[in-house]
């Protein structure tokens, strides 16, 4: 085992061990923090991969700016930990596992046939190669993107605003 | 030398994790959690193949999946602060109803 795969397994732990706590912890701002560790363990793993630009942009913009609205919005609605479900929806937690089995199940049999074991090519996701694409070939859909953006924008303004009486 | 299948288990054991999670939480806020778990986990996978295939658009992706990801959580949290003010309650189960 060599000592990039060990640094995996390291990682790996905390991204897992974060989303587990996230849907074991009762109290939101709790799995809120659980969720940005999980993330800053992915942001290592796109840095090992060669991604760097995903990886700084997974700490910026998920861990820092959503993560950030998320926990600015628990604390404003002073959320407090969930309480027990009423009985009528309780059934839903039980079929939680063999609903998990399932798709654990699934996705393994569509991953085990992936033949691409080989090493990566030198080609990396640096800055400069991120952002030459993004801003020649794929200029439409970037563009696209920040209409999209701009839409959320207003409709978020416009579901939060206090109502006139 | 980390092989490709690694990166895809990891990827797909979040996903179910994060598909878990929706089902089993009954406040929204800890479901919208969970459905960035389940983001997170389709990202991981793009970023995977796209550096193995030596590919880039994979990436590009990704950068696509996280603007939509900002989208959803903008709307989603306003969603929940509208929800509240009407309802005083986070609890899905409670608010199953469109009409007020």
């Amino acid at each position: 085992m060599t000592f990039q795969q060990l640094l995996f397994i390291g990682f790996a732990a905390l991204v897992l061990g974060g989303g587990i706590a996230v849907v074991l912890l009762r109290n939101p701002l709790y799995g809120a923090f659980a969720l940005i560790t999980s993330f800053v363990g992915l942001s290592a793993l796109y840095v090992m991969m060669g991604a760097q630009f995903i990886g700084a942009a997974q700490i910026v913009v998920y861990a820092g700016a959503i993560m950030m609205l998320f926990v600015f919005v628990i604390m404003l609605l002073n959320v407090r930990a969930d309480e027990e479900r009423p009985p009528r929806h309780r059934f839903l937690v039980w079929l939680a596992a063999p609903l998990a089995l399932l798709l654990s199940a699934g996705l393994w049999l569509a991953v085990a046939g992936v033949q691409g074991d080989r090493a990566p090519s030198g080609e990396a996701g640096t800055v400069e190669r991120v952002g030459k694409n993004l801003m020649t070939r794929y200029l439409l859909p970037f563009e696209l993107t920040s209409v999209l953006i701009l839409l959320a924008v207003v409709g978020a303004l416009h579901l939060a605003k206090r109502e006139k009486e | 030398m980390v092989p490709l299948s690694w990166y895809l288990i990891l990827s797909a054991a979040l996903f179910a994790i994060g598909a878990v999670g929706v089902f089993v939480k009954n406040n929204i806020i800890s479901t919208l959690l969970c459905l960035e778990l389940m983001l997170n986990a389709a990202n991981l996978a793009f970023v995977a193949f796209s550096i193995f295939q030596g590919t880039i658009e994979g990436q590009l992706f990704v950068i696509l999946v996280m603007a939509v990801a900002a989208a959803e959580a903008g709307v989603g949290l306003a969603i929940v602060i509208a929800l509240f003010r009407n309802r005083e309650t986070l609890d899905v189960d409670e608010s199953s109803l469109l009409k007020l």
